[in-house]
């Protein structure tokens, strides 16, 4: 029934009617613009469902794959004729539409569905300007959407900068007290961020993207399939190197490649955050609202991740391979770091952030293995930390409706009152900290067993770091709910239906994960099957 | 040397616009003494306007003739190549034209009795003012772009002058008219030395002596280029030649602002591609570094302009000093192309100029079409007259965050690709260094013109009525956003457009 629709820009664009139509709904209705936004959340939500059930791990994504040019600017040809004896008749830069779905998008597709129908239910908390917030909520989703399914370099940028500004006003206009210093500091972090990724892409198109369609028609394409067919072509003009090519800038020498690597690196290390970028992302977890919190750590840290498998792992795995150590040290260094800073927190959203950097540290060894479990389990943890941290978050949202504070120092007790929380927070937090049967357990072994064989002294150290995890979690949780209860939290309420039901859905999907993780594994199988083979070989050429 | 060639009756077709401007600007001058005092003034500029839609019909009309291929070149040379027409001219006319109108548009209505005294003055003034920077774009000498120059420069000092009652517009005019003095002085001491090396002021005498020159006097030589540099830098206001602008940026008029900030500028980019591209752009005597130097200091210069520009706004509470700072960084972004121009690979970079420019001055008078509207609510020039202004006036709001997106570079809107390609064409050149910083400072911009947005959506203002709009003004803003998204969403058809109608041989080289 999928057959002859185009899947993947409708689940792109549903959002962005939705948003559209918000905007012609009147202000002053909360339920409507509610449940608008509701029902444009579900929606692609749905379609994903439909696209998992019929997904075939064994032939790939292919068939949904949607393409079809874009812009193609034309750029001055008089020079060119130069050197190429006036045969040119057209020197281009072409991006595409290009939109596909492999065993790595769709897991975090599915992720970003669940995360933000929770999400979207959640917003139940926020008091004023509903009809901005869900318009900016709907584009959001949209820009989160593209930047999964986008697979040409510029269409996928443009995504990506589409999530900064309504992030930014979702910050800046329904966060904490705090909320415009944090919404500022994402904007420029994020936008250095972006930056180093523009430049890196536009050295990649200048390059790798260079293509002659019949000798006399010149194209420099975005279209991510050219570049990865490039980079592993040995007689692409990129990879050709003679005086010519050279003088024309389009061969991509050795600093090229390093340099666009490196700019990539910086780019998706500030959104996951690596170590030393991560400041913003703390004060984005301590002011933003908790709703777009969930979206934040859920799914928005998740581009990084992705950004960094697509196109760091895909496109330069010579340069990788020789950076894994610095890499999984990075990584080491989050995962400690993030442990330790967590057990001293004072506020539990800043436990939870620095333990957020922490599992973010897990998902690098992952990648830095550049073995088919280190990379599964790097996905696997980024699904099973996604689900996780929105269930705290979302909890984290609900106590502070009705306790006004975040603070560990000022809550206690609080199984008494809000026993049904309570129990769910202990759910949350013993998936944080990896006990088996739980999603966490499951990303968090792939990831160090892929890591093992290569770099066994980083991967035991690595492991007991997560270690201070079980100190963190149980000292936060216990202080939230054993111990004396101040008296005015007597009279408090258990979660109503409405955020009770995004809480039990997001511990069935971690308890689904923990107990039966082929769910996700048999999705990503073959994503990486012929690409290890692949690097193996020219590692070996 | 050759008779001097005179103007026949037939030119008069090729230089229809320029004769329809100096036409409009007599009757209009003689109009303002005439007519009596009880009249409103905005019927001049009303007139105003017609002169210079005139004289874009014309101008579309030349460019559709030139893009039949009636003229066999693609151009046409009057008086001895003194000045040509061709599509280079043409865009830039119409750009310039186009800006105009939309300037005084803007103006009916919105500008104050008490304010400007003399409103006719104001409005008929702007016609000699676009002349001047038809005849920067249009002329292939020296001497006629030097006039042009001073024609525009001139009329722009007494621009400046017209709010009579502020003790800041007087300030702002006499600081215009010393440092522009000065430049103009710079330009043509440099200019004078290309003369006196080459023995022609007509740009393709120069380019045909030029060899000569570089082997017998190189030294010479780059005192004359780097005298125009420097000239040209303080009319572009590049940093470090930029402190005049924020002054008088400020002190003139809102409309009169917009005008410098896009015609003037503009205009002088207009005059150094038609010098620069037919003289230090075949500067390349094997043995001479002069077109590498050349390159290297216009780099250096629009480098220094971006961080300049945008680190000197982060600062910056007064809108018009805010947005003249902003006018600095995006002319180092203009000035790239015009540099890069010169290395090897990228002759002509026109397009990527053309469509950064067009996108400029949308976003620029679009911007101070909104601040016209606010301070002229607030009472003040400051961020803090846009606070809340989200709560007043929501489409307002949202068109100002539109233009401001633009501003900062971001997608989709028209500053977004113009800024892509610019930096496509560093990336392109190996120029990656200004690249860098061209990215770098767009980041830091953010901080700057998200100073808005966060006064508009986030904060409570101390005027809650309506905001009072005009309805030229509103109109202008519309279609300033709209054009704005539309550059950002299909900048295609106008890039074909360029590409298809731009021939460096016909079109720039004499």
């Amino acid at each position: 029934m999928l057959d002859n629709l185009p899947v993947l820009s409708l689940i792109i664009f549903t959002p962005l009617i939705g948003a559209l139509i918000i905007l012609l709904l009147p202000s002053a209705r909360s339920n409507w613009l509610r449940t608008t936004a509701i029902i444009f959340t579900l929606l692609p939500l749905a379609l994903l469902l439909m696209l998992f059930a019929m997904y075939e791990p064994s032939v790939g994504g292919g068939e949904y794959t949607e393409q079809s040019t874009w812009l193609t600017i034309p750029l001055n040809i008089e020079v060119l004729n130069m050197p190429f004896n006036g045969t040119i008749n057209s020197l281009k830069l072409g991006f595409d539409y290009h939109l596909a779905v492999d065993g790595i998008s769709l897991p975090l597709l599915l992720l970003t569905g669940i995360v933000s129908t929770m999400s979207v239910l959640a917003s139940v908390h926020i008091r004023k300007r509903w009809k901005t917030y869900y318009f900016l909520f709907l584009l959001l989703l949209t820009g989160i959407y593209g930047v999964f399914l986008a697979r040409d370099l510029i269409l996928f940028f443009i995504f990506f900068e589409m999530t900064l500004i309504p992030m930014f006003f979702l910050i800046g206009i329904w966060g904490y007290y705090g909320r415009e210093k944090a919404a500022t500091r994402f904007l420029i972090y994020n936008g250095l961020g972006s930056a180093a990724m523009l430049l890196s892409f536009l050295i990649l198109i200048a390059t790798l993207g260079f293509s002659t369609a019949d000798g006399a028609n010149l194209l420099f394409s975005g279209n991510y399939d050219v570049l990865l067919s490039n980079v592993t072509d040995p007689n692409a003009i990129a990879n050709v190197d003679n005086e010519l090519f050279r003088s024309l800038g389009i061969f991509m020498s050795e600093n090229a490649k390093w340099a666009a690597f490196i700019l990539l690196l910086v780019a998706f290390g500030i959104k996951i955050p690596i170590f030393p970028f991560h400041t913003w992302m703390l004060r984005v977890h301590t002011e933003a609202p908790p709703a777009i919190v969930m979206i934040h750590s859920g799914i928005l840290l998740k581009m990084g991740v992705y950004g960094l498998i697509r196109f760091v792992v895909f496109l330069f795995p010579e340069q990788l391979h020789s950076w894994s150590t610095t890499l999984a040290i990075f990584g080491v260094i989050n995962i400690v770091y993030g442990a330790i800073l967590a057990c001293v927190q004072r506020d539990f959203k800043l436990v939870l952030a620095y333990s957020s950097i922490s599992h973010m540290g897990i998902v690098l060894l992952g990648i830095a293995s550049l073995e088919e479990v280190g990379l599964q389990g790097a996905i696997y943890q980024s699904v099973s930390h996604g689900l996780i941290s929105a269930l705290l978050f979302l909890i984290v949202g609900s106590l502070y409706e009705r306790t006004n504070t975040t603070q560990l120092s000022e809550l206690g007790g609080l199984a008494k009152s809000v026993p049904f929380m309570s129990g769910v927070l202990l759910v949350g937090g013993l998936a944080s900290l990896g006990l088996p049967g739980l999603s966490g357990f499951v990303g968090e072994f792939l990831s160090f067993l892929g890591l093992f064989g290569s770099m066994k002294i980083v991967t035991a150290i690595g492991v007991l770091g997560i270690l201070f995890a079980t100190i963190y979690v149980l000292r936060s949780i216990l202080n939230i709910t054993y111990g004396s209860m101040p008296e005015q939290f007597a009279g408090m309420k258990d979660a109503r239906f409405i955020e009770a039901l995004p809480m039990v859905t997001l511990v069935a999907f971690i308890v689904l994960l923990g107990v039966y993780p082929s769910v996700l594994t048999d999705l990503m199988q073959n994503s990486f099957n012929g690409f290890i083979d692949q690097i193996q070989s020219r590692m070996g050429g | 040397m050759e008779a001097l060639q005179t103007l026949s009756w037939s030119d008069t077709w090729y230089l229809a616009p320029e004769l329809v401007l100096s036409g409009f600007t007599i009757i209009l001058v003689l109009l303002e003494l005439i007519l009596p005092k009880k009249i409103n003034r905005d019927l001049i500029g009303w007139l105003t306007l017609v002169g210079l839609l005139v004289a874009g019909v014309f101008v579309v009309l030349l460019l559709l003739s030139l893009g039949n291929g009636k003229e066999a070149d693609g151009f046409y040379s009057l008086l001895g190549g003194s000045y040509r027409i061709d599509d280079f001219g043409n865009v830039l006319k119409l750009v310039f034209i186009g800006a105009a109108a939309f300037i005084v548009f803007t103006s009916l209505g919105t500008i104050r009795d008490e304010d400007v005294p003399i409103k006719g003055e104001l409005y008929y003034l702007i016609l000699p003012a676009v002349l001047g920077a038809m005849v920067m774009s249009s002329s292939g000498d020296l001497i006629t772009l030097f006039v042009g120059l001073e024609l525009l420069s001139i009329t722009s000092y007494v621009l400046v002058a017209s709010r009579k009652k502020s003790n800041l517009s007087s300030e702002a005019a006499f600081k215009y008219v010393v440092t522009g003095s000065v430049a103009s002085a710079f330009i043509l001491y440099g200019m004078s030395f290309l003369y006196g090396l080459t023995g022609g002021t007509n740009v393709s005498a120069i380019q045909a002596g030029l060899d000569n020159a570089l082997i017998n006097s190189e030294a010479l030589l780059y005192i004359s280029f780097f005298l125009m540099i420097a000239g040209f830098a303080v009319k572009l206001a590049l940093a470090p030649f930029h402190a005049w602008a924020a002054d008088v940026y400020q002190g003139a008029p809102t409309p009169v602002t917009a005008f410098l900030a896009v015609v003037a500028k503009g205009a002088a980019f207009a005059m150094l591609y038609r010098i620069f591209m037919n003289t230090a752009f075949f500067a390349s005597e094997e043995e001479s570094m002069l077109k590498n130097d050349i390159f290297l200091s216009l780099s250096v210069l629009a480098a220094a302009a971006m961080i300049v520009g945008t680190a000197g706004a982060l600062r910056q509470r007064n809108v018009k000093r805010l947005l003249a700072l902003s006018g600095v960084a995006n002319a180092g972004i203009l000035l790239t192309p015009l540099a890069l121009s010169l290395t090897e690979m990228n002759a002509s970079m026109f397009s990527e100029f053309t469509y950064f420019l067009i996108a400029y001055a949308f976003m620029n008078i679009g911007a101070f079409a909104v601040l016209t509207i606010v301070a002229r609510d607030s009472g003040n020039e400051t961020l803090s007259g846009f606070a809340g202004l989200y709560h007043r006036a929501p489409w307002t709001a949202v068109a100002m965050t539109i233009l401001l997106c633009s501003l900062a570079g971001l997608p989709v809107t028209g500053g977004f690709f113009g800024k892509l390609f610019i930096l496509f064409a560093t990336v392109q050149s190996h120029t990656y260094w200004l690249g860098a910083i061209l990215l770098i400072t767009t980041v830091v911009s953010y901080a700057v013109y998200f100073t808005f947005i966060r006064q508009m959506f986030m904060r409570s203002g101390s005027i809650d009525s309506g905001l009072q709009m005009t309805l030229p003004t509103a109109i202008t803003i519309w279609i300033c956003t709209i054009a704005t998204l539309a550059l950002g969403f299909l900048p295609v058809p106008i890039l074909e457009w360029l590409d298809r109608l731009f021939s460096l041989p016909t079109d720039l080289f004499l």
